[in-house]
């Protein structure tokens, strides 16, 4: 027990990950501070004014990756969570015509009676892969080649879930893992709407389209954290995704962690080759054990601490971490409900989805390759105010929408562009939901290059980086920091650059408080 | 039905391309009694040296050598029977602005090159080099080997994933990493980490799209791009060389050791069944009617032409059909071989260079290269192509009369179906003049001097060569379609659900190219089953 | 930005000419030339033993032009080259030069080199191979501009127990105050020099760097001064016999790179190289430091080592053994030469603990074609302190003018 005065950890960033962190280090009776640069907790997970009275979870717009066992783990529901709606449906739009609603037997059927054969089928192996995976994502990544006991453990586990497949399983997943969701689901389905729908799920977040191999990896990605997130799965937090967030500060409070708002730091300090404390923005040195950084790895390692501690190598690796978002966020305000003509409204409440086909999606990635938006860009669209319509004034709407493919640095730049993607946007929703525009009261676009400056997030990418096997698992964010640990010592990484990745999991928070827990004593 | 023909034989190999010969090598120098049956009126396959215009050869689909492995060489005596391979000198890349990036022997040469355009690229080329080579050594041990079945238990499986886990973990954890981001890696992405020249990472990322239905911005090129860099021509990593008298000198030579070996050749003999009794092979029915009988039967050719093709589906497990269905080979590339009155100009390079006596190309950019790919997505030719392009007569005095030049025009990407319906002659005119006009765009005397020139789509192949969908590598290389899972996870080790039939084409492990690995070790696979000796 | 710089026919000729070339061309017996990073340069001029003896005994002109040099400039010049180098940087004073290497993270040496700081924010780094990969990665997060200015410098390498006088009869007035490592500038007929009392001989030496404009003139200048003395220009054979006696490491020789290795296990930390002295733990953060610590903290399992060989016989690439035997291998030798100087039979190897401890004798494997027969000696080999040769003169400020 060491008896010098000061804090055990000090985390950088009050995301949801820099949350569950702080939670789980305080509740294991350690003495910590969080740090947040802006006025209030939540990183990516909040609820923000966008319009006066209009509310909107400006991030992240469902929870639906965090696992149940965490959330009951820090017992979040009597920290005030709770659910708008559960078990959201997703539905695929189409654009004058009769949409899809996704994993409904009979409207699959209705479509094609091929494609509801397959889906059971489909579906069910898909969700014994997700589960297998979630193994994966749940566990920190091992090292290779140490020989530790650990790191040979950890991957003769991987190997031993691998088998007890069964060998029918074990070989379809070995092929279809490296895959690209394009083949993939034309070869499962012959109907465009679903297979469009499909394939946004996979790439929804990513820097590719999906005829990208590898995109059935982030598509199982999905699945897997869905999986662990138990039946409620695609959740609406009552009062935005801020509300999570709100109710995991709580949780850290209670437990004694201490969080403080508009406390940017600007620099890790070291001492000794060793991470000692931070310096904020003010010029107060706060000096702590071990620092642990919610930031993405660029910032963390190029920004607030420096190169001159780390090496050559080490920081051309951080350098080339593929960190630029594609993934842009439109919030509306609404003076009535969009007409999206799904008919039932727990259907309106879901999750809408414009991607009515898989080379709809691909056309639309083909853009962004080139520094260009996608003039018919693919839309994960929220009605939030229908579960929960204290999000707006009485009678009034908010939509969200999560907006593929928006360049983080088009060629002519934002200030030029921004007003034509917009156009461009509310053109396709007026499409799908016609007489949209004429009952517009507010817009806010975010842009990658904004959600960088809102969320202080390297390169505004929503996974802090892509997520692709070349940088996932062992080697994410980069060699040598891939077990939450770094080179410099003391200094941890909790954000969504470590494994597992981004989306609102939690994971990534809780392993990095176990390693420290373990790494460092009192 | 005709009456079965005068004898057995103990193995028949439907295909006298490359592998199907080297296949059939083996099992001659076994001592078994082989046959070869081609469909064609000439042997070779897609290693062929065609006289389809006067005195010129073309070397009309595979054009250039490297990866034909130097032990099957050896082993197989090729040189002794007339096989000799030249290297080539350097390539360039050339811009539309009038730049250009050469690419020379003599390093001094190359680093001054690379550094008009960046100097700091002429360094980053040996990190790429040595990277590159690092990748090769871990790698091609792996090529004359039968990649393990990791759902197995079986003793040689374990043991062969043991050595593969073994090799891994042998280089050390860095470069494990290295490994494993290099297998998944867009070649794009790859070559960011080298280099800020645009030209130098188009230039390098040419063989990371060639052959195959992905853009240098898809995950899992910079494996193609290393599969192009695995031959090697006496020792130099990744040289790339002709065979002299074109690549109908490869299977020629071929042809003649399994001859000598008292295997046969038999042309004009296209295979319209496999013959199965009891659910193993029996032979072979030809298109004739003939049938002829063999205790074993290779094919060489891919694996839906085998399977959707030349085995009735009721001997095929519902799976295994599914699976071969599914298998993805694309044809993504044209052909171009011309006929020139003489040796074209290319103003942009500097006179007297040695880079036109090697692989030249046309592009700019690796974004100039991303949309030529997004046009095949669409089901177009590139309006923009990128272009190989060789003149194998400056160097092999035998591909045409003295003066005259042969030129070999690799073109990605080129779709096998069209959007707009099915090829026509039209369409294949049009395509071609599309690739013409983007040479003579570089070379203003270029059009003048062809006397002939044959066009090959996607579609041409498959109906020439017997290729599906005209796709060179016999099956995409990405990551579902490699090792253990190249062609269909559970028979990646030759064997097919049928005793009795085997597959030796670029299908299987460890894909195409002219390379001879497949054809290897298959015929050790069937010699290990037919108890003549082990295989490793 | 490409095809921007008017294209060099370097597919004809790929070497580049030095300053001095012409009169190498002219003064060199065998027209011989050898690459050395880019440039044609010469092995030989007359007889290797000649040469050899001037470098111990007179004066002698080495140019030293093809060394890849570096500036390095800006507000955060001294703390990037002391995060790229394992020496301290900090402590290198305007004026001074320094000899220093550079690792990557798992602390294996890239290259060595002399780092000379020209101001406070001005440094230029001389090095065997081209770092501007390396360098401009080392750049990221760092205020600093890296430019090679190779071509830019001619230099020329004065070496020999007469040097410091023939520097001052060619006009070098006071060069004889500058201290090992120390930097002078000077102006002769009205060309500025920068001479520091650096060189790869282990004796009395100077080097200097120069507009390529004033080569020629220099070149011939030195030659009339020295004409007395003994000047003599000489090739790099004769150069590496002198070096293998100050036991100074040659890269691709001793070493190879750590960015150039393709086989695991061939890289080399500066621990293993004997090179331990400048490896500054003190210092803040460097390439490599944590895997240095760890190494230091465990000791080496392989060490570069001085031997002195049995017999006259080079040991050139011989395989060391424990015994006599030649049974359990040991090593290898990376350079070796009969010392005519010491009249020892010397080499540089690398052995494995604990057989390179200062002391222990090992077995050299030698292979001698007598008359293109080949035999073989076995020859014991003690392990010994480097440098094989270090007169006191090379320390002396003033030198002695003979």
């Amino acid at each position: 027990m060491s008896t010098v005065a000061g804090w055990d950890a000090i985390i950088v960033g009050a995301g949801h990950n820099g949350l569950v962190c702080a939670a789980t280090l305080a509740r294991a009776g350690r003495r910590v501070l969080v740090l947040e640069a802006g006025d209030a907790v939540g990183g990516c997970a909040v609820t923000r004014e966008f319009a006066p009275g209009f509310r909107v979870s400006a991030g992240a717009q469902l929870l639906h990756q965090m696992p149940a066992e965490l959330v009951e783990e820090l017992r979040l529901a009597t920290h005030g969570l709770e659910f708008a709606a559960t078990a959201l449906p997703t539905t695929a739009l189409a654009a004058g015509g009769e949409p899809l609603a996704i994993g409904d037997p009979g409207a699959l059927a209705r479509r094609s009676a091929a494609d509801a054969r397959a889906w059971p089928l489909y579906d069910a192996r898909l969700k014994r892969f997700a589960r297998l995976l979630y193994g994966l994502l749940a566990a920190p990544a091992p090292r290779l080649g140490t020989g530790a006991w650990s790191d040979t453990f950890a991957l003769g586990r991987l190997g031993l879930r691998l088998r007890l497949l069964g060998r029918r399983d074990m070989r379809e997943f070995l092929r279809i893992v490296g895959m690209n969701a394009y083949d993939l689901v034309s070869d499962e389905f012959e109907s465009d709407a679903l297979r469009g729908a499909l394939s946004l799920d996979a790439v929804l977040g990513t820097n590719f389209g999906p005829r990208a191999p590898g995109t059935v990896l982030t598509l199982l990605y999905r699945l897997a954290a869905e999986s662990a997130a138990g039946p409620r799965a695609l959740a609406q937090p009552k009062g935005g995704m801020g509300a999570l967030t709100a109710a995991l500060a709580r949780a850290a409070t209670a437990a004694g962690a201490v969080i403080r708002t508009m406390a940017p730091v600007t620099r890790i300090s070291v001492s000794e080759d060793r991470a000692a404390g931070v310096v904020l923005g003010s010029g107060e040195e706060i000096a702590a054990r071990s620092v642990i950084s919610n930031a993405d790895a660029k910032t963390t390692f190029l920004t607030l601490l420096g190169a001159e501690y780390l090496d050559t190598g080490f920081v051309r690796r951080v350098d080339h971490f593929r960190s630029r978002g594609v993934t842009a966020k439109l919030h509306l305000a609404l003076d009535r409900l969009p007409a999206f003509g799904v008919g039932a409204p727990a259907a309106l409440g879901g999750r809408l989805l414009i991607a009515p086909s898989a080379d709809y999606v691909e056309r639309a990635w083909n853009h962004s390759k080139y520094g260009e938006w996608s003039a018919s860009p693919a839309f994960e669209i929220t009605v939030p105010t229908v579960n929960d319509p204290a999000l707006a004034p009485a009678g009034r709407h908010v939509l969200s929408a999560t907006v593929q493919y928006a360049p983080y640095a088009p060629q002519r730049g934002w200030e030029a562009e921004r007003q034509p993607f917009l156009a461009a946007l509310l053109g396709v929703l007026e499409a799908h939901a016609p007489g949209l525009q004429s009952s517009l009261l507010a817009t806010q676009l975010l842009t990658p290059a904004d959600l960088e400056r809102e969320f202080r997030v390297h390169g505004g990418h929503w996974h802090h980086g892509d997520l692709a096997f070349d940088q996932f698992y062992m080697v994410r964010p980069v060699p040598g920091a891939a077990q939450h640990a770094t080179p410099v010592a003391g200094l941890y990484l909790c954000g969504a650059s470590c494994h597992p990745g981004g989306g609102v999991m939690g994971i990534a928070g809780r392993n990095a408080a176990r390693r420290v827990l373990a790494e460092v004593s009192r | 039905m005709s009456a079965a023909s005068h004898r057995r034989h103990d193995v028949i190999v439907v295909g006298a391309g490359h592998n199907g010969l080297v296949a059939a090598c083996y099992m001659a120098r076994a001592g078994l009694d082989v046959l070869v049956l081609e469909r064609n009126d000439y042997i070779g396959g897609a290693a062929v040296s065609r006289k389809l215009y006067q005195d010129f050869t073309y070397s009309n689909c595979s054009y250039v050598c490297s990866l034909l492995r130097p032990e099957i060489m050896r082993t197989l005596e090729l040189p002794r029977f007339g096989l000799q391979i030249i290297p080539y000198e350097g390539g360039c890349t050339m811009m539309r602005d009038g730049g250009h990036l050469a690419l020379y022997d003599n390093h001094d040469a190359l680093r001054r090159e690379i550094a008009r355009h960046s100097p700091r690229d002429a360094e980053a080329y040996h990190r790429f080099s040595r990277d590159i080579i690092r990748q090769c050594k871990f790698i091609k041990p792996l090529l004359m080997r039968e990649p393990p079945d990791p759902t197995s238990f079986k003793p040689r499986d374990l043991t062969e994933l043991l050595y593969l886990g073994q090799r891994l973990n042998n280089v050390g954890e860095e470069r494990m990493y290295d490994t494993i981001r290099f297998w998944t890696m867009s070649a794009a992405d790859f070559l960011d980490e080298y280099f800020e020249s645009e030209i130098v990472k188009a230039h390098f990322s040419g063989s990371s799209i060639i052959g195959t239905a992905l853009g240098p911005r898809s995950p899992g090129s910079a494996y193609v791009l290393l599969h192009h860099y695995m031959g090697d021509i006496d020792e130099t990593v990744g040289a790339w060389g002709f065979a002299r008298g074109g690549m109908g000198a490869v299977t020629a030579a071929l042809t003649a050791s399994l001859q000598a070996s008292g295997g046969a050749v038999r042309t004009a003999a296209p295979v319209e069944q496999v013959l199965i009794r009891n659910g193993r092979a029996r032979g072979v029915v030809l298109a004739s009617g003939e049938e002829i009988e063999a205790g074993t039967v290779v094919s060489n050719m891919d694996v839906k032409r085998t399977f959707l093709k030349a085995v009735a589906p009721e001997h095929l497990p519902e799976d295994f059909l599914t699976a071969v269905r599914r298998f993805k080979i694309r044809g993504s590339s044209g052909k171009l071989n011309i006929a020139l009155d003489g040796l074209p100009s290319f103003p942009a390079l500097p006179a007297g260079a040695p880079c036109v006596r090697g692989d030249m190309h046309i592009t700019d950019t690796i974004e100039m290269m991303e949309r030529a790919y997004d046009d095949w997505k669409e089901g177009r030719w590139s309006a923009a192509p990128y272009v190989d392009m060789l003149i194998p007569s400056q160097i092999d005095p035998t591909m045409a009369p003295d003066g005259k030049h042969y030129m070999s025009v690799f073109v990605q990407y080129c779709p096998y179906q069209l959007a707009d319906g099915p090829w026509t002659d039209a369409k294949r005119q049009a395509f071609g003049a599309t690739v013409i006009d983007a040479i003579a765009r570089h070379s203003p005397d270029f059009k003048s001097l062809i006397r002939h020139a044959e066009i090959r789509t996607p579609w041409d192949i498959e109906n020439e060569v017997g290729l599906t969908e005209g796709n060179i590598f016999q099956g995409e290389l990405t990551m579902d379609q490699l090792l253990f899972n190249r062609p269909v996870p559970g028979y990646a080790q030759y064997r097919t659900p049928v005793k009795g039939l085997y597959l030796s084409g670029s299908s299987t492990h460890p894909g195409g190219g002219v390379m001879g690995a497949p054809g290897a070790n298959a015929a050790r696979r069937v010699l290990a089953d037919l108890g003549r000796g082990g295989t490793r | 930005m490409s095809s921007a710089r008017p294209i060099p026919p370097h597919f004809r000729k790929p070497l580049l000419e030095t300053p001095f070339h012409e009169r190498a061309r002219e003064l060199q017996q065998h027209d011989h030339f050898v690459a050395w990073a880019g440039y044609s340069t010469v092995d030989v001029f007359t007889t290797v033993e000649q040469e050899y003896f001037a470098v111990r005994n007179a004066t002698t002109l080495y140019d030293l032009t093809p060394m890849v040099k570096y500036r390095v400039t800006g507000p955060e010049a001294e703390r990037y080259l002391n995060r790229l180098v394992t020496r301290d940087v900090r402590k290198l004073k305007v004026g001074r030069v320094s000899y220093v290497v550079w690792c990557n993270d798992s602390g294996h040496i890239i290259d060595d080199g002399t780092v000379f700081r020209l101001g406070p924010q001005d440094f230029r780094i001389c090095t065997a191979e081209r770092q501007l990969d390396w360098f401009s990665d080392s750049a990221i997060g760092f205020d600093v501009a890296i430019d090679e200015v190779t071509s830019d410098i001619a230099a020329l390498s004065v070496q020999g127990p007469t040097s410091c006088f023939v520097l001052k009869r060619f006009g070098l007035d006071g060069v004889e105050r500058l201290r090992p490592f120390e930097l002078g500038e000077f102006t002769v007929g009205g060309r500025p020099l920068l001479a520091s009392r650096t060189g790869f001989t282990g004796d009395l030496g100077y080097e200097l760097w120069m507009r390529p404009e004033h080569a020629l003139s220099v070149w011939d200048e030195l030659m009339t001064a020295g004409s007395t003395r003994g000047i003599r220009p000489i090739g790099s054979q004769a150069l590496n016999m002198a070096r293998i006696e100050a036991g100074f490491l040659l890269p691709n020789v001793d070493f190879v790179s750590a960015e150039h290795t393709v086989r695991v296990g061939r890289d080399r930390t500066p621990l293993e190289l004997g090179l331990g002295w400048l490896v500054d733990f003190e210092k803040p953060h460097f390439n490599g430091r944590r895997a240095l610590l760890a190494q230091h903290a465990q000791g080496v399992r392989r060490l570069l080592v001085g031997l002195d060989v049995a017999g006259n016989k080079p040991a050139h690439n011989a395989l060391l053994y424990a015994e006599e035997a030649g049974e359990r291998e040991v090593g290898s030798v990376t350079s070796a030469m009969w010392s005519p100087t010491c009249k020892r039979n010397i080499a540089l190897a690398i052995i494995d603990a604990p057989h390179y401890r200062v002391g222990a004798t090992v077995w050299a494997d030698i292979y001698l074609n007598r008359e293109l027969v080949w035999e073989r000696r076995m020859a014991a080999a003690r392990v010994v302190e480097r440098p094989f040769f270090a007169p006191e003169r090379r320390r002396a400020t003033p030198p002695a003018d003979r």
